[in-house]
């Protein structure tokens, strides 16, 4: 018992203290791939079973209304905005940052990107042209925050909540605070269509976590990643340039917010400066419940995939059984303690059986 | 991924600008849609001898942040209604949604001694204190929309009717019931913020109304009188609820998403009514995609704006026998279907 109770908290303390030059948070040394993959999977049951009981009460409660297929594609359709937030989200916060004003670049990307001077602009060229505002405003702004942080030394919640304030202000002022609706029909078509029956939207929300767990878990970019986070001085030590590093994190979760703009503007045919209201603090819980470290130096995409899917599918379980948003807020609030708590458990047990 | 950058400065500089170049494109919203119906309508209104020039009158007008279509449409109403009379000053506060803030602008304004203050509050019992101090210094308070919670904070009240839009709505909805000769209708309510006042009073109205008919609210979703949460919970309940015979959604700014969702699902089975009364929502009822909405009036601080001048000029309503302006106005709450829809919408507004 008395092992069982240690067990977590010093597999809570533990990455930090050995994270910085050994890679994915794994520390020993043999078998690597394995034990990456042994790891994640013992991390991310706690996940899987967290998923799969809510599942279960969804089908217990709501039946074949739950069961069906319509209703895992609309659950994955409304999951796929806030994931690829997350997604992004998660490579900052690996690298030991954080980034509040997500909600807000996604606004003002979805405004930006649906003027009538964009649209009119859209409607003479291409649809595409939409698509390129939204991710070059996303990226741009990214690019500020990561400069502010690491060029400016200002510190990544100060330099983000400062631009969560001035994007949504300017996506305000350039909306004047009226919804635009977006008339260019080729957009709209483009993504509110089906790939065999699946969704573009899921399609893109899948092709940017592949994309995102390949770049973090396969590549030297991923792996200066997790040093960076782990311990920046160190990093820097071994050569890398932490900074330049920094400011390209902040770009990524940038142009994955440019991206969740486009999805949102197709999803709901419309841009407006109130779009993506408290996703910093949706993405920042999906990311931790995941079982990235919120101080950086370990992070999984596989993890924080769940962890959306978990939020999006106890809305659905709610509204399923027609019970109050305030019930949702206490429930989601338990969802978070109970994931983290289980989670921690199982990995004790996997890291302890495979070491 | 990895590949060295030699002068992240350069690199990053060259994007920005190249990035401006696009974008100093894409900004303006010329105002191409600006001519469209933006509230006030006052050139439908009788003109009676009210309307003047009497002394000229200082009015303060104060408004929460017009982060929504209908609160937009609130202020630029009430600026255009002002900007008809010549005898009228009107001192506008930044709109806020920070209650100490707007307190302190009516302080500025009891300071400034203006002759009459329009006050449409964040929060009524927040800002109910504040007023009786302005009224104790004599100077008369205009209370719209959200109500003060003492009888002493205001000369006037006018307000919409959040109860009166649900029995409506409720209303209207058993009328199609019956029209129909539905049996066992599926009823269904995608409401605003669960946590305000005027959501609650909306929900009571519309379940009252239905009790009368012996029908009650089978699926309820709250939304956040935004695009996307409208699109999100309305989503879920499309799948919570296959067949859907009457919808009423409580606000037509988040009815957007709404649409968007039942555009989506490629369902139009249920009848689709609406509520506040935005352009979109009128153009919806013109090409028949929606049933009915339910008027909640964009136009309050407009007639506010009226009301504080008669009161200032020591005029009545000269409709009314009375010589003084009434203490209290509660708006109606009409619906508008096809059959009605042009004579109202010179008051829609733009979401």
């Amino acid at each position: 018992m008395t092992q069982e109770r240690t067990a977590p908290a010093h597999e809570g303390a533990e990455p930090p203290a050995q994270a910085p030059l050994a890679g994915s948070g794994t520390p020993q040394g043999s078998g690597l791939a394995q034990q990456v993959l042994g790891s994640s999977v013992g991390r991310n049951l706690g996940l899987v079973v967290a998923l799969l009981i809510l599942c279960g009460v969804g089908i217990w409660t709501a039946g074949e209304q739950f069961a069906s297929v319509d209703n895992a594609l609309t659950i994955l359709r409304l999951a796929s905005v806030i994931g690829v937030v997350s997604v992004g989200m998660t490579f900052v916060i690996t690298g030991g940052g954080i980034d509040l004003s997500v909600g807000a670049i996604v606004a003002l990307s979805s405004v930006w990107s649906t003027t009538l001077a964009t649209q009119t602009m859209a409607e003479d060229y291409h649809w595409s042209v939409i698509v390129l505002a939204a991710l070059a405003v996303g990226t741009g702004c990214g690019l500020v925050n990561g400069l502010l942080v690491s060029y400016g030394k200002v510190v990544p919640f100060i330099a983000t909540l400062a631009m969560l304030a001035s994007a949504r202000g300017l996506a305000e002022i350039i909306s004047e605070r009226r919804t635009q609706i977006v008339h260019v029909t080729d957009f709209t078509k483009f993504f509110r269509a089906d790939v065999i029956g699946i969704p573009v939207l899921v399609i893109i929300f899948a092709l940017v976590a592949v994309v995102g767990w390949v770049v973090l878990n396969r590549t030297t970019f991923g792996r200066r990643t997790f040093a960076v986070g782990g311990n920046p001085e160190a990093a820097r030590l071994a050569g890398i340039d932490v900074r330049r590093h920094t400011v390209a994190l902040y770009a990524i979760v940038g142009l994955c917010c440019g991206i969740a703009a486009v999805m949102l503007v197709a999803r709901t045919t419309t841009g407006s400066s109130t779009h993506g209201t408290l996703y910093e603090l949706d993405a920042i819980a999906a990311v931790v419940i995941g079982g990235t470290l919120l101080s950086g130096g370990r992070g999984t995409i596989v993890g924080t995939v769940l962890g959306v899917l978990i939020f999006t599918t106890l809305q659905n379980v709610f509204v399923q059984n027609d019970l109050s948003s305030s019930v949702q807020a206490v429930a989601k609030g338990l969802i978070i303690v109970a994931a983290v708590l289980l989670q921690q458990r199982l990995a004790a047990r996997s890291n302890t059986g495979s070491s | 991924m990895s590949r060295p950058i030699k002068h992240p400065f350069r690199l990053v500089s060259g994007v920005a600008v190249a990035a401006l170049l696009v974008l100093t494109g894409c900004t303006s919203n010329s105002p191409d849609s600006e001519a469209s119906g933006d509230g006030g309508g006052g050139d439908t209104k009788a003109v009676s001898a009210n309307d003047d020039p009497g002394d000229t009158v200082t009015i303060g007008f104060s408004g929460p942040a017009a982060d929504h279509g209908w609160l937009a449409a609130i202020n630029s109403s009430a600026l255009a209604e002002a900007e008809k009379y010549d005898d009228i000053e009107l001192k506008t506060a930044e709109g806020t949604n920070d209650p100490s803030q707007q307190i302190s602008q009516v302080e500025t304004f009891i300071n400034d001694k203006v002759d009459a203050i329009v006050l449409l509050p964040t929060d009524g019992a927040a800002l109910t204190d504040i007023a009786i101090e302005a009224m104790d210094a004599g100077i008369p308070v205009i209370n719209v929309d959200r109500e003060f919670s003492s009888p002493f904070a205001a000369r006037a009240t006018i307000l919409g009717d959040n109860y009166g839009m649900g029995v409506s709505a409720g209303t209207y909805a058993c009328q199609v019931i019956d029209e129909k000769g539905i049996e066992d209708p599926v009823i269904a309510e995608i409401a605003g913020i669960d946590a305000l006042p005027l959501t609650q009073d909306r929900s009571k109205g519309f379940k009252d109304a239905l009790k009368a008919c012996g029908q009650t609210v089978d699926n309820r979703v709250a939304a956040e009188f935004t695009v996307e949460s409208g699109e999100e919970q309305a989503s879920n309940l499309l799948q919570a609820a296959p067949k859907i015979d009457i919808l009423w959604n409580h606000d037509d700014d988040q009815g957007v998403g709404v649409k968007a969702a039942l555009d989506n699902a490629g369902r139009d089975e249920m009848t689709f009514i609406g509520g506040a009364g935005s352009c979109n929502a009128m153009d919806w009822i013109r090409d028949g995609s929606m049933a009915a909405t339910v008027i909640y009036p964009p136009t309050q601080a407009a007639d506010g704006i009226k009301l504080a001048r008669l009161i200032a000029q020591d005029k009545g309503l000269s409709d009314l026998v009375q010589v003084e302006v009434p203490k209290r106005i509660v708006l109606n709450a009409p619906v508008v279907t096809a059959d009605n829809v042009d004579e109202y919408s010179d008051l829609c507004f733009e979401s």
